[in-house]
């Protein structure tokens, strides 16, 4: 106990630092132990600002890292701020790689990360990464040289195969989550699951539902009944409803559960079984998997009284069996749906799940182009009617109207996240052929608390302008094929005070519009153009106005002085020194 | 600035203005068709078969591709993802000049965007799902032309998409040796010879360079006179020596690549001499 309460930890110079210019009014104890309960990393960061006291307190206290951007510093500089990290979550390329707009091999390489951790955080347990490049001598290296490690998370990551995830299943003898999210992974085998030794048990979360090679049931059931905690339990496609019996029976105490394909084959004898196991999970709140949705469903219904949480986005489920099943689930609050329930199923939606907060629906069929398939504005309408609470809402469809946008957002003036994909690039509104810029003006005057935006749909620059006008809480904003001008980013870039990401792609931006957010980038993530108009020149000057943001392009072999992908983003680690060939920093 | 013509107009107006400028492009049959709204929504009136993307693609000619379209400009050697989306910065356009889609054959690159995993995991499904739900709509016709859309970057090879790849045409290829893999498009190529030619190009060329002049001499990943053979995994999950049976068979079945080392291709079927031929003779 230290009864002064001047003494700061860090030996600072006291007659130096003129922001000292009283005491402090806590020990350091107390300081300490208040910013130990101080979870969200942005409350941290604040507080790291207050003065160099709080500073060196909370980062002496920091536990868990979230870094957005790795390229946005370096492992070592991290590892010099935060001596006692124990979970890290880090993210690494331009979102849009997702959708194949950025080549392999462009980096974000986890592998210089954990040679540092390895050195600095040996205590290290929960590693979380998003679009990073993954292989498996890192997972290897990882399992080995980590012997807390608990929580391992990779979702969009690619690089690696399952023999990475056997090394992990081999040496990580603490292990509590091993969570595997559509990731570019190399499916060899499913024999990484028989790796786990024979007497660990520690497993709560283990999702596997991506890998589709074949593994050995006996090995998973064993598994399975070993791990007295296990909470979450996410199949793959290769698990029959016989086998989810089985497991069923070894873990009622599942709270999340994603099934594999609910084919029909079944005895009469064995569909009581499995609806007798369904009824047996009490605690089951998430529910996912299905694939392909059958008249088996009505098994399930005993555990869907608690659902919260119900995905169904890899399950080809029609209205009919659909709204059977969404009369029994009262309490949803998220849902995630094929397009083909059609509206039909969407208005059963908004018929059995008043508190929904969260819809996303994804088309079975991206590149059909006949409207025949898939939703239209009437679900999306009938939804918002009967679900008020709604906040997040990400909705693929071929045909929308401003009309309809406006009466959703009547209905909904909660919305945070609003992504509307209409799929057909440029396209009006489908009864009155006018653009699409009422529709997203009625979003942002409506929804004040809107954090998130994707538009879409012909779109000109005064969408952009009601954006920069009405959108003061915007965060994120995604646009593609839109706008007519440079003035349309312009606005965004003048009038969205919070912006953090903006992507843009196949749009009329140039020079005039990039160079006039020359003073906001810093405070901002990243920005993401391509295809737009921005030439190597307009991104010359920008770096060279902005020395502290890393400029670069992502060369096309055509291109002449277009700068097809520019990539922006601020960094307190200077330029990419592992940057590849095609990728030029300017 | 130019103003977008007449899109903030009511349609009346807008069809006629556009339909003058559509007019001057297109030198083809069909434009006596096209009844312009912007000709870029559905109702647009000449629905037929194709949507947007194809009035587009109807709309445009070569003109509109001072530059060229060639085959290999859609083939990133970058790796998967392919930039051939320059021209849609056109689209919305604030010029006279109509907006275009970057390849005019209805595809855009990385669009719409959903996540490739789950892109691939949904593009099998629907299989299932359309062969019980198209009947009479020309379901077939509309899955050939769905396949084309799924060729990112690709638009010639009628050949290649009259075969359904029920993927995005993209698949992994490994090299033993190497830890990252590649992808490459097999709906970009007709024949084995030039897919052996890419992925020669894409795994051989910069690495070794007492190769470099045996990359001229091409197929060799085919005839099995390097250290490296060419082999594939089947839908049955078995590997085979890539070659063996007709191109379109191939893309049938095939899931994915591996260039193997030749020491350790043994057991996999062997090669019949007169099949091997017959292959050099005439590229299927």
């Amino acid at each position: 106990m230290n009864p002064s309460l001047k003494k700061p930890r860090e030996s600072m110079d006291l007659s130096n630092s003129s922001e000292l210019t009283q005491p402090t009014a806590f020990p350091d104890e107390v300081l300490e132990k208040v910013l130990s309960l101080v979870e969200s990393h942005k409350d941290r960061n604040s507080a790291s600002l207050v003065c160099k006291y709080w500073y060196n307190a909370e980062r002496w206290t920091r536990t868990k890292l979230f870094i957005g951007n790795c390229y946005s510093v370096t492992p070592e500089i991290v590892a010099r701020r935060f001596p006692k990290i124990k979970s890290v979550t880090l993210k690494g390329k331009p979102r849009f790689s997702d959708f194949n707009l950025v080549p392999e091999n462009w980096g974000a390489d986890v592998q210089v990360w954990l040679d540092v951790f390895a050195r600095v955080y040996p205590f290290l347990e929960e590693l979380r990464l998003k679009r990073m490049a993954v292989t498996d001598e890192s997972l290897e290296f990882l399992a080995k040289s980590f012997h807390g490690f608990k929580v391992l998370s990779l979702l969009s990551c690619d690089g690696f195969s399952t023999d990475g995830i056997s090394s992990i299943a081999t040496y990580c003898k603490n292990l509590t989550e091993l969570d595997i999210q559509e990731n570019g992974i190399d499916d060899f085998t499913g024999s990484w699951l028989s790796c786990f030794p024979d007497d660990f048990a520690s497993l709560e979360v283990l999702n596997f539902a991506s890998l589709n090679s074949e593994f050995s049931f006996d090995a998973l059931e064993r598994l399975v009944s070993r791990c007295k905690s296990l909470r979450v339990l996410k199949l793959n496609k290769n698990v029959t409803l016989g086998q989810l019996q089985r497991l069923l029976v070894r873990a009622p105490q599942l709270m999340e559960l994603g099934t594999g394909p609910f084919v029909p084959e079944l005895t009469g004898r064995q569909y009581a079984e499995l609806e007798s196991a369904f009824s047996n999970c009490k605690h089951l709140h998430t529910l996912s998997g299905l694939w392909e949705a059958t008249r088996y469903l009505p098994v399930l219904y005993a555990a869907c009284a608690s659902l919260t949480f119900l995905n169904l986005s890899y399950a080809t489920i029609r209205s009919n069996e659909f709204s059977k099943l969404l009369a029994h689930c009262p309490n949803l609050r998220r849902l995630w749906v094929l397009d083909t329930v059609r509206d039909k199923g969407l208005e059963a939606v908004g018929a059995n799940c008043p508190l929904l907060e969260e819809l996303r629906v994804f088309p079975a069929d991206p590149f059909e182009e006949d409207i025949v398939h898939g939703v239209t504005e009437s679900g999306f309408v009938a939804v918002s009617a009967g679900c008020p609470k709604l906040q997040y809402v990400l909705y693929f469809c071929r045909q929308m109207t401003n009309a309809a946008v406006a009466t959703i957002v009547r209905n909904c003036p909660d919305f945070t996240h609003f992504r509307l994909c209409i799929m057909n690039p440029g396209q009006p509104d489908y009864l009155t052929n006018e653009p699409m810029d009422e529709a997203f003006g009625a979003v942002v005057k409506t929804c004040k608390k809107l954090q998130r935006l994707s538009v879409s749909g012909l779109l000109t620059d005064l969408t952009f302008e009601y954006i920069g006008q009405y959108a003061k809480n915007l965060e994120t904003l995604s646009v593609a094929f839109a706008g007519s001008s440079d003035r349309g980013m312009q606005c965004v870039l003048e009038g969205c005070s919070k912006l953090r990401k903006l992507e843009i792609r196949d749009c009329p931006f140039g020079n005039a519009a990039l160079l006039s957010g020359m003073e906001k980038y810093e405070s901002m993530r990243c920005l993401w153009m391509s295809a737009c108009r921005v030439t190597m020149n307009g991104c010359r000057m920008l770096a060279q106005g902005r020395p502290r943001l890393n400029v670069e392009v992502i060369k096309d072999e055509n291109s002449d002085d277009l700068a097809d992908k520019l990539y922006v983003y601020r960094s307190v680690a200077g330029p990419r020194r592992d940057a590849p060939p095609f990728v030029v920093t300017l | 600035m130019e103003q977008t013509l007449g899109l903030l107009d009511t349609g009346e107006k807008k069809g006629s203005k556009m339909d003058q400028d559509y007019n001057m492009d297109m030198c083809c049959e069909d434009e006596t068709e096209l009844e312009l709204g912007l000709g870029l929504s559905l109702s647009s009136g000449t629905k037929a078969k194709k949507s947007t993307w194809g009035e587009y693609g109807r709309i445009l000619t070569a003109k509109d591709f001072p530059n060229g379209f060639s085959a290999g400009r859609s083939i990133n050697n970058g790796g998967g993802g392919v930039s051939g989306t320059k021209r849609a910065a056109d689209f919305a356009g604030s010029n006279t000049e109509v907006g275009s889609p970057p390849t005019g054959a209805s595809q855009v690159v990385g669009w719409p965007p959903i996540r490739a995993h789950r892109m691939n995991s949904l593009v099998n499904q629907s299989k299932v799902l359309n062969a019980d739900e198209d009947k009479g709509v020309g379901g077939n016709d509309k899955k050939e032309h769905s396949k084309k859309k799924i060729n990112h970057g690709n638009s010639k090879d009628d050949a290649a998409s009259n075969k359904e790849k029920g993927n995005l045409g993209f698949v992994k290829v490994n090299m033993d040796g190497l830890p990252i893999g590649r992808k490459v498009d097999l709906n970009a190529h007709t024949c084995y010879e030039l897919l052996a030619e890419t992925l020669e190009d894409m795994f051989f060329k910069s690495t070794k360079s007492g190769e470099k002049e045996q990359a001229t001499k091409s197929f060799k990943l085919l005839d099995g006179s390097s250290e490296f053979v060419l082999t594939y995994e089947d839908k049955e999950g078995d590997w085979m020596l890539v070659g063996d049976v007709p191109w379109g068979m191939f893309l049938n079945t095939v899931k994915r690549l591996r260039i193997m080392r030749t020491s350790e291709a043994n057991g996999l079927a062997p090669r019949i001499p007169q099949k091997q031929e017959r292959h050099e003779g005439k590229p299927i």
